[in-house]
């Protein structure tokens, strides 16, 4: 058994409503280890954005412990959770978010000025982290210039680059066609398991789930079922 | 870091160059406004200063007491070293003998016989010294309607629409009755020398301009004047004539002969002084609601500015820097911003004041006639106040402006942020 980087204990999430509170999450207790590529699946308000927020320290649950990398999310002060997200997570979103007025290279070195890192190492990790990504001939483009696809490598790199223990992907492929979130899940699936960093992702996508080695069906703010689909040890 | 936020900063011109150009616009047009409201005041108090009641003003004690009246009987006698005295003791100032007087025009027809009679409105002034500036305070030149202006004392001026009236012309020769002053009849020839105008239907019934000499002579007043007017070098100041008129007057003070010399300023004179203090207040006022729109204005740029970054913030956020750090630098920007958009529009504001404060805009053409009372040229002046009065609410609010937006960073739960990112 590999080592648990995420514990969720009892985890809920409310949200006051005009009548009472509303649970986003309910009551979720689930252990995720180093290395695995796990997808949270369900239906639209399931609650999958919410678990990924508080799973990336962007929000904290409201009742129970989530425990990330040993860290009570709960408990974490702005500078500790921004610390977390730094240097142990990435995160790759839906609709790429890239800064529009940076080159691709500049985008996925901002994580590394905040690491305070030398321009020396910079340069090098950025071009490494493009090159996994197959991108490293665009490193002076903008990102208007480039495909959805291409743009979704940028973020896949910027996700990367800080060589993270934890990517979570909030629907990462939901605005590309078949072939490019194909060859988007192929690339992150490579990257997981050359540098055993965890992946969660948020998806509706089939295409996505046959690479998964783990889903986990969410409904209604509650686990649903939890299936193993190939374990690799 | 640095380079890369002020990267962003250059590359992205709704973050950089419409706020720069907001502010530095907002800016320079306060400057302007403050320095053309300031002219356009001084210039109608100049216009005052010029016609009556001088920067300063010397007369007899008694006469000073019954101004109003102007009697003659009560003029200063001397006066010649007084004005004397006056420009050496207070360098740069001008000093000159003006007396007003009233009297009775009477136009004789061919047979020197009386044709008709009119009352007129006197002033004499230096009209004939080399290098006199009276002829421009009374801005005679412009205000001819025909003829040209005296050369000899025995020459004068009369008001246009008088002497469409009587029917007298350029050449024409006229007795002025009036009083001497010890308070006999006087009698002196004068020949029509031109025809000029005021501006004030009141004056232009009925009004005469000759020579200081003239009246002198006249009225039996040689080297005495009721009133001695004093100019500065520039426009008014109040300072300047506080003390001029203190260092003045503490001259005679233990004299207590009622025909003492006695200096006032322009503010002691026919409520001039809450006229000043009203048209300040007035400017004062008109640039306080302009600078308070514009702040409004930059204020919201710097607002919106902060608010149309929400997502480029999340994503900051998400990369783990912190949100105090985010917010500093979005106000480290902000200052910036109105410091370069303070100064650019300050040092613009300056030159196009500068422009109207030299050059000024001739209104004359504006007007259907160029008259005496009427301010010819239209001049801005810039004072110091113009250096603050646009930098200081430039930069204040558009850095406002970031402090609040970014108070909203706070304010929103970092997940809010973060759901911005969701499109
Ligand atoms: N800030 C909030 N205040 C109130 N309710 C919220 C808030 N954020 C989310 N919710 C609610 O919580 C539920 C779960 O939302 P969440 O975004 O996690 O769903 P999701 O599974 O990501 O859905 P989708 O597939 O549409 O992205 C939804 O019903 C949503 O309306
Ligand atoms: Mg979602």
């Amino acid at each position: 058994m590999r080592e648990a980087i995420i514990r969720l204990e009892s985890v809920s999430k409310l949200y006051p409503t005009g009548s009472g509170n509303f649970r986003a999450i309910n009551n979720i207790s689930l252990v995720f280890t180093k290395g695995e590529f796990c997808g949270l699946v369900g239906p639209s308000g399931s609650g999958k954005t919410t678990l990924l927020n508080i799973l990336g320290s962007l929000d904290t649950p409201t009742e129970g412990t989530a425990k990330v990398l040993g860290r009570d999310i709960g408990k974490l002060t702005h500078k500790e959770s921004a610390q977390l997200r730094n240097y142990h997570i990435g995160f790759i979103f839906q609709t790429y978010n890239l800064l529009p007025v940076y080159t691709v290279f500049e985008n996925v070195e901002f994580t590394l000025l905040l690491q305070r890192k030398t321009a020396v190492e910079r340069k090098k990790l950025v071009m490494d982290s493009l090159e996994w990504v197959g991108i490293a001939d665009k490193a002076k483009s903008m990102p208007a210039q480039l495909s959805g696809g291409e743009c979704q490598r940028v973020a896949i790199a910027r996700a990367m680059v800080k060589r993270p223990d934890i990517v979570l992907a909030d629907e990462p492929s939901a605005n590309l066609d078949a072939e490019n979130s194909i060859r988007i899940v192929e690339t992150m699936k490579q990257l997981n398991m050359e540098f055993l960093t965890t992946f969660i992702f948020a998806t509706h996508d089939e295409k996505v789930m046959k690479f998964l080695d783990r889903i986990i069906h969410l409904k209604d703010g509650m686990v649903e079922l939890d299936k193993i689909i190939n374990k690799t040890s | 870091m640095i380079r890369f936020l002020i990267k962003g900063l250059l590359k992205d011109r709704s973050r950089s160059l419409i706020p720069l150009i907001v502010t530095s616009f907002g800016v320079m047009i306060t400057v302007v406004l403050h320095s053309w409201l300031t002219g356009i005041m001084s210039e109608s108090l100049e216009l005052n200063a010029n016609i009556t009641t001088g920067h300063m003003k010397v007369m007899t004690k008694a006469y000073s007491e019954v101004m109003d009246l102007s009697p003659l009987n009560l003029s200063i006698i001397g006066a010649d070293s007084l004005v004397k005295g006056l420009k050496k003791s207070y360098a740069g100032t001008d000093w000159v003998k003006r007396i007003r007087f009233g009297g009775l025009v009477d136009v004789p027809d061919e047979k020197g016989e009386t044709k008709a009679q009119g009352p007129v409105v006197g002033w004499s002034l230096d009209l004939l010294t080399k290098g006199t500036k009276e002829i421009e305070r009374f801005n005679l030149k412009k205000s001819l309607i025909s003829g040209s202006l005296p050369k000899k004392t025995d020459e004068g001026l009369l008001t246009d629409v008088f002497a469409k009236r009587y029917n007298i012309g350029i050449g024409d020769t006229f007795l002025l009755f009036s009083n001497t002053f010890e308070g006999s009849m006087s009698f002196t020839n004068f020949t029509v020398a031109g025809t000029i105008r005021f501006g004030s239907e009141a004056i232009d019934r009925g009004a005469l301009i000759i020579d200081i000499k003239a009246a002198e002579k006249s009225f039996n007043m040689e080297d005495s004047a009721p009133e001695i007017l004093g100019f500065l070098e520039h426009q008014y100041d109040d300072e300047k004539v506080n003390l001029i008129s203190e260092d003045f007057n503490s001259l005679y003070r233990n004299n207590d002969d009622e025909f003492r010399p006695y200096m006032i300023r322009m503010r002691d004179q026919n409520d001039m002084g809450s006229i000043i203090d009203y048209s300040q207040a007035i400017g004062t006022l008109m640039v306080a609601i302009f600078v308070g729109a514009m702040s409004v204005v930059l204020w919201n740029a710097g607002l919106l500015g902060g608010l149309r970054r929400y997502s480029e913030f999340g994503i900051r956020l998400a990369m783990g820097e912190e949100k105090i750090a985010i917010y500093k630098s979005l106000i480290y920007e902000a200052i910036l911003i109105g410091l370069i958009g303070s100064i650019t529009g300050t040092i613009s504001g300056l030159g196009i004041s500068y422009y109207l404060q030299e050059k000024g805009i001739d209104i004359s053409n504006l007007m259907p006639n160029s008259s005496i009372l009427m301010p010819q040229i239209a001049r801005a002046n810039i004072t110091i106040a113009a250096l603050y009065i646009g930098f200081i609410p430039g930069l204040v609010s558009t850095v406002l402006g970031a402090v609040i937006s970014g108070i909203g960073i706070f304010k929103r739960k970092t997940s809010m942020l973060f759901k911005e990112l969701e499109v």
